[in-house]
């Protein structure tokens, strides 16, 4: 039997890694390092979870470490956030482009300057296309859920890509609620066996080869159009995983998107992370006043859910994209995204910037985003550049 | 049912919400606790929130019309406005002696209890400060009348083993009993 605990973002992260028996764990652990490696310590420490720990100088060790140990087949895992991702990225670009599947859990958190320790999404987003698998999770939940999928995903022989799993800080890292937590036994059923895995390729002193050599420009692209077979393929993977996944928890993640009351909308609202259930609230309150409108979640951002998207805003009067993040000269990063994704289909989209550094989102932002969307519906008027939410006067 | 705590860096804010939520769990209830963090230090005014509920609660935001205030230490009212966004007829929990505070508080239901005199009469000190948090939980379970002290006391056990398990359980029980009139 499953049993229900409470628990912050980040240590369901570690339950999440402990139950998917994780065989090497390597960490930084300082600041912005978060309690997720602390909790997986003390699972080690205490015998719970057989794993090597691996206690690094920096995230860019922590990353090279576990590159190095899914190279030899093993399950690894990191965790960081923020200014801890930025200095490990040289090495997630490695294992995204070098086909390593491991799991890494990013607690979400704006960069410097002016400093901050609250969420925004732009640490994650500058790894986009660094051949990740990248999802956002909406509650301690589905945080937990995610990160065991994420290694039955990745050690698909159809993908073999590294996975994030996206929480935004402290408004899922350290509050605490309720969270089922599966039966081991079930999670064994689930995964293949750690340490299993053969694919890509596994370093046996006996068979040796290379990996990652200097490559000539004849050859160079198909390792690039390899991985984006990898990424088309893990649409299906994850739904398959996700749908497998209901079978033994009774939580069914059988697609990368959420359609919340979107069917009927008139209006949608596109959005991603933790903010996803007050948007829902606000959803079921402009609905009890008549409203048409929905709420588009978007769990999986690599691979794209271009279909999804495209099939469910089709026909809308018009579309809005909530970004907690900011590209300087552009705009949202997903609104550029979606509204490219639905190139072709006659409908406007309208970008949303908010929740920066932290600044809370609440029920009250959506009913007025939706508002602004609807009456932008109703006058006919062009999307203008992105709307800042909640932005106090400019001192 | 939403909270807020207001204290000082120090006196088991977070904890409060925490074990608050942790025993709204044991009889049923949804919860979330949620801790507001930035560059506290010991003595700094602190605030953390909770929602209680029947059913999973959806919303991650911060909580602006709480039903329930907890205030751990009074003086903190000369620098915070601890009634923002209370709902009318709300209730306010003090960390006080009884009647200390009758004016200010119209249209509120004010309650008192001596959490810092039970945490000294107990010998209940954390980093030499009296430990009041869970003294006002056990209150707070009292005042809000859907939590049955079992609840409580079962979760401070849980949390805590040995002499210090059964201080803090003799605290919230305590403060639970202390209260009248509810």
């Amino acid at each position: 039997m499953a049993r229900t605990e409470i628990l912050t973002g980040n240590y369901a992260v570690a339950y999440g890694a402990k139950l998917s028996r994780v065989q090497v764990i390597s960490a930084y652990p300082i600041t912005p390092q978060t309690s997720i490696v602390e909790k997986l310590d003390e699972f080690v420490e205490s015998g719970e979870l057989d794993a090597r720990y691996v206690r690094v100088e920096s995230e860019h060790s922590a990353m090279a470490a576990c590159i190095g140990a899914a190279a030899t087949g093993a399950r690894a895992f990191t965790a960081t956030s923020s200014h801890g991702l930025m200095y490990m990225s040289e090495l997630v670009w490695w294992a995204g482009l070098g086909k390593f599947p491991l799991v890494m859990a990013v607690v979400c958190r704006a960069l410097a300057p002016p400093w901050s320790i609250w969420s925004e999404h732009n640490d994650v987003l500058a790894h986009r296309d660094s051949g990740w698998i990248i999802f956002f999770a909406e509650d301690n939940q589905e945080v937990l859920d995610l990160i065991i999928q994420s290694y039955r995903i990745c050690e698909d022989e159809r993908v073999l890509q590294p996975v994030m799993v996206a929480l935004d800080a402290f408004i899922l890292s350290h509050t605490s609620t309720p969270v089922s937590i599966p039966e081991q036994s079930d999670v064994d059923g689930y995964l293949p066996p750690p340490g299993s895995r053969r694919k890509p390729f596994i370093l046996d002193i006996e068979n040796p080869l290379t990996h990652g050599n200097l490559t000539y420009p004849e050859y160079f692209m198909e390792f690039r159009y390899e991985i984006e077979k990898s990424m088309n393929s893990a649409r299906r993977v994850i739904v398959e995983a996700g749908r497998r996944y209901g079978e033994i928890t009774g939580r069914y993640y059988d697609s990368l998107v959420e359609d919340y009351r979107c069917s009927d909308a008139d209006v949608v609202l596109v959005n991603v992370g933790s903010s996803s259930g007050d948007a829902k609230e606000a959803v079921d309150l402009l609905r009890d006043e008549g409203y048409r409108v929905g709420l588009l979640k978007l769990r999986a951002i690599r691979p794209f859910p271009f279909e999804d998207l495209r099939r469910i805003c089709d026909g809308k009067r018009y579309i809005g994209v909530f970004d907690r993040n900011y590209s300087f000269g552009y705009g949202g990063i997903l609104h550029c995204e979606v509204s490219s994704a639905l190139s072709g289909i006659k409908v406007p989209v309208q970008g949303f910037v908010g929740g920066l550094g932290g600044r809370d989102v609440t029920v009250d932002n959506y009913v007025n985003i939706f508002k602004t969307l609807i009456d932008m519906a109703d006058r006919g008027v062009e999307p203008k550049p992105p709307l800042w939410v909640g932005l106090r006067e400019v001192v | 049912m939403e909270f807020r705590f207001h204290g000082r860096g120090g006196q088991g804010v977070v904890t409060a919400s925490q074990l608050l939520v942790a025993s709204a769990f044991k009889v049923g209830l949804w919860g979330q606790s949620i801790p507001m963090f930035g560059a506290e230090r010991r003595g700094a005014p602190v605030e953390a929130y909770a929602r209680i509920s029947n059913t999973p609660i959806r919303r991650h935001s911060q909580v602006y019309r709480p039903d329930v205030v907890a205030v751990f230490d009074p003086k903190i009212m000369e620098v915070v406005d601890v009634l923002r966004g209370l709902k009318p007829n709300g209730i306010i929990l003090l960390n006080s002696p009884e009647g200390k505070f009758e004016h200010g508080f119209e249209g509120f239901r004010v309650y008192c209890v001596d959490a810092t005199g039970i945490a000294v009469k107990l010998g209940l000190y954390f980093a030499g400060f009296p430990a009041v948090n869970t003294a006002i939980v056990g209150a707070l379970a009292r005042v809000i009348g859907i939590l049955p002290l079992e609840a409580v006391l079962e979760t401070i056990s849980s949390i805590w083993s040995g002499k210090v398990g059964e201080l803090n359980a003799e605290a919230a029980k305590l403060a639970y009993n202390s209260i009248g009139g509810v």
